[in-house]
């Protein structure tokens, strides 16, 4: 196959609905490139999965067009798309031992014995299950049955997989070891990958971008450490890692900047990302490790008083619960370090941050 | 300790008990816990259908009717050689004669002759006829003479040679006569008459029906099931109370049901007559005969089927064909590869329910059976109700038990009993 640019999947103009009164999909347009570890993360019911099966096949869309390498596959049935597939429960065939369970996409492909038993090995190798090919899924742990179901779905060499959630019945430590098995199969074989998970976490490790999902709206499409550090809206900041939300009506604004009246009291100077205009309402958006504790007079344009509520000791840093601006769960997480001051309970300190940080968003509700 | 090697070291406890006497003292009370907890029904089953399960199988062995009702013959004839050609002596025609006397006076002889009417017919009158006339005989000069007198089968040496073959307490006849085969006068085992000859036969048609119809009831109960497992658990539950209706309605009622349906005058003659499709005066015979209990069994025996695959295939994740499918299997090849191998425990368990269950059906066969159609259980009911025959009835039993333990046997080494899931 040429390498060219032309994104392996297409989807125009998506839309699924279920029972023909809501749109679990509503008009969904994205590329996914090749060679792209691209996962698609939401809470439950936004749309992630649906959006998998009508690319594996299982769900016709209800309106679009989804194009695999430039072709249209509405019509395709699912054995002709020659997609991989890892399902949540791995959903590997429990009469058949791993090596027939691997044998099977090549056998209904009619590949030759001996083409077979070298791929079979090869996948098995990737997967560091060489020895296991004679076992029952049943005889595997957990994590070797997820990477069983992962080499199964890699071995006749597809261009695209697709995972849904499938780390998710492993318990935490197991889950952290595939995702980096995973993320290193994917440089390795450079296969496109669209990884569903509700685990942002997940996403943030493994993915080259990330669409959020939510309501069967793509709320953001960006790599990790955009998603991250610069969140279009609320929903996003909220639902990507942990965030300090303040509401308020803004004063002034411009494309820069613009200065909002928090609810509780209190002008914060923020930056203008995605706003209505003076007047109002919107979201603050503040990562708490971004908080700087007793600022040097002047040296930040937001700098206030808050009034320290919690203290709860995690090992590497102080997560520190404060009242500020009238707002009772701002929270900020001090770094355990020598250096640091140690804040007491009930007391009251000077906290503050920079405009950058602070992003004003739409006012979610 | 000096030398570990040789040394096994023993566990216990912190008072010097070793491990295994205290787990197995703590582990007592539990099993005495569940011992009288399964008590009550095992003295119930006990009771009411283990004893007189083998009370009744036992009675296919024995013949303690002979030697009681005889026991002044009995351990005469010990002594007398069979194989000769000559007959009993007088002593042995005496004890006959007090024997058969004293039946007479208990009128229990006419038991007897019943007994041994089975072994040869005539038997039956010729101890009637002796009874009757052998009251009148006051110390003849030859008991043997006037016994001929009386009855000249007395004369016959096979019917000693019959009489002493069953004076034990314990006979082979009904399990010989089971088999089609029976004790040739000269003490040899051979066939029946070919005329005579029905159990084997009807034991191969009862094997051969039982199949037959669990084969229908996999073709007509596995897409049945199916799509109760894969419909939504709202519409199939609905659909399961639709299997079920037939369980609320009586086995008879259902049985002359089939009769109203398949009778030369009823409505599926009608019908097709109606249709044109058979002449009035060609009607189908579909009932009283083998295809009325193929289908009536086949229409009882259903949900037996129909349940166990279902919870079967109930537990088979949509994800195993949806995998299938994305590795490039056709939805046929998906199905034969893996759903199917996947709902064998199902099929295992609803075909040992039904055949097992077919083998010994007794009820339908006998309404709609005719005589073509019916089951060995039929003539096992026929002896223990008609010819009161229950030593053959036992033996038939006994046969019917040892078929059925060596098809599950058979079926165990096969797919394995582990393989079973009844729900």
């Amino acid at each position: 196959m040429a390498e060219n640019n032309d994104p392996l999947v297409r989807f125009v103009d998506i839309q699924k609905s279920y029972d023909g009164e809501i749109l679990v999909i509503k008009d969904l347009n994205m590329d996914v490139t090749r060679g792209e570890f691209l996962t698609m993360l939401g809470p439950s019911g936004s749309g992630k999965t649906t959006c998998l099966m009508m690319v594996a096949g299982f769900e016709p869309a209800t309106h679009g067009e989804i194009y695999l390498n430039g072709q249209p596959i509405n019509n395709v049935p699912p054995h002709k798309r020659g997609i991989g597939m890892v399902f949540q429960n791995y959903a590997l065939f429990p009469h058949m031992t791993v090596s027939e369970n691997l044998a099977f996409p090549l056998e209904v492909r009619k590949m030759n014995k001996d083409e077979c038993k070298r791929r079979i090995k090869r996948a098995l190798e990737m997967v560091q299950l060489a020895e296991f090919g004679n076992r029952r899924p049943a005889q595997l742990s957990g994590g070797q049955q997820q990477r069983v179901a992962v080499a199964r779905a890699l071995v006749f060499d597809p261009d695209l997989v697709l995972m849904d959630e499938p780390l998710g019945a492993l318990d935490k430590n197991l889950r952290e070891q595939m995702q980096f098995e995973i993320k290193h199969i994917h440089e390795e074989l450079g296969v496109t990958v669209i990884y569903v998970t509700h685990d942002q976490t997940e996403a943030l490790t493994m993915s080259n971008r990330i669409a959020v999902f939510d309501d069967g709206i793509i709320q953001q499409l960006a790599p990790p450490d955009i998603l991250y550090e610069k969140p279009d809206n609320a929903f996003v900041a909220q639902f990507i890692g942990e965030n300090n939300r303040l509401l308020g009506t803004i004063m002034e604004a411009d494309d820069v900047s613009c200065k909002v009246e928090v609810d509780g009291g209190g002008l914060i100077h923020a930056k203008s990302v995605n706003i209505a205009g003076i007047g109002e309402r919107a979201t603050l958006s503040l990562r708490p490790e971004r908080v700087i504790i007793q600022p040097p007079e002047g040296s930040l344009p937001n700098i206030f008083d808050a009034r320290v509520k919690e203290l709860i000791y995690l090992g590497d840093h102080i997560r520190t619960r404060v009242n500020v601006c009238g707002h009772d769960d701002f929270v900020v997480k001090i770094p355990n370090s020598a250096t640091q001051a140690v804040l007491q309970k009930n007391t009251t300190v000077k906290i503050g941050w920079e405009m950058e940080d602070c992003r004003a968003l739409d006012p979610s509700d | 300790m000096t030398n570990p090697d040789t040394t096994q070291e023993i566990l216990t406890t912190a008072d010097g008990v070793p491990l295994k006497v205290s787990l197995k003292r703590a582990l007592r009370r539990k099993k005495r816990n569940s011992l009288l907890l399964v008590a009550p029904l095992f003295l119930f089953i006990l009771l009411t259908f283990l004893l007189p399960i083998t009370d009744m199988l036992l009675r296919s062995v024995d013949n303690k009717i002979v030697p009681d009702l005889l026991p002044r013959t009995a351990p005469l004839l010990a002594g007398w050689d069979e194989t000769g050609q000559e007959l009993p002596g007088e002593d042995i025609y005496h004890a006959m004669v007090e024997d058969i006397n004293e039946g007479a006076a208990t009128k229990t002889i006419l038991r007897l002759g019943r007994r041994l009417n089975f072994e040869r017919a005539g038997m039956s009158s010729v101890f009637r006829k002796t009874a009757r006339k052998v009251k009148g005989l006051q110390q003849p000069d030859s008991y043997q003479a006037e016994m001929l007198k009386i009855d000249q089968h007395w004369g016959d040496i096979n019917i000693w040679r019959l009489i002493k073959r069953e004076s034990g307490a314990f006979t082979k006849s009904h399990f010989l006569s089971a088999i089609d085969r029976q004790t040739n006068d000269d003490g040899t085992i051979g066939p029946k008459p070919e005329y005579k000859q029905i159990y084997i036969k009807l034991f191969g048609r009862t094997l051969a029906l039982s199949l037959l119809i669990t084969v229908l009831t996999i073709l007509l109960g596995y897409p049945i099931s199916y799509l109760l497992a894969t419909l939504p658990t709202k519409t199939s539950n609905l659909l399961i109370i639709l299997v079920l209706l037939p369980f609320w309605t009586s086995l008879l009622v259902r049985t002359s049901a089939w009769i109203a349906l398949l009778q030369k005058e009823g409505v599926i003659n009608d019908l097709l007559v109606a249709v044109g499709l058979i002449a009035n005066d060609h009607r189908l015979a579909m009932i009283h005969n083998q295809i009325g209990t193929v289908v009536a069994m086949t229409h009882i025996l259903l949900p037996f089927m129909v349940l166990p695959l279902f919870s079967v295939m109930k537990t088979i994740p949509p994800s195993y064909m949806r995998a299938a499918r994305s590795l490039g299997a056709t939805r046929f090849t998906a199905f034969v590869r893996i759903y199917v191998p996947n709902s064998i425990p199902g099929i295992g368990a609803g075909a040992i329910l039904v055949f097992i269950m077919a083998i010994g059906y007794y009820i339908t066969p006998e309404l709609v059976g005719g005589t073509s159609g019916t089951f060995i259980s039929n003539m096992i009911a026929y002896h223990i109700q008609g010819s009161l025959n229950w030593g053959l009835g036992a033996a038939l039993g006994t046969l019917l038990l040892l078929l059925v333990l060596a098809l599950y046997i058979l079926y165990d080494k096969i797919v394995g009993i582990d393989n079973l899931k009844l729900g």
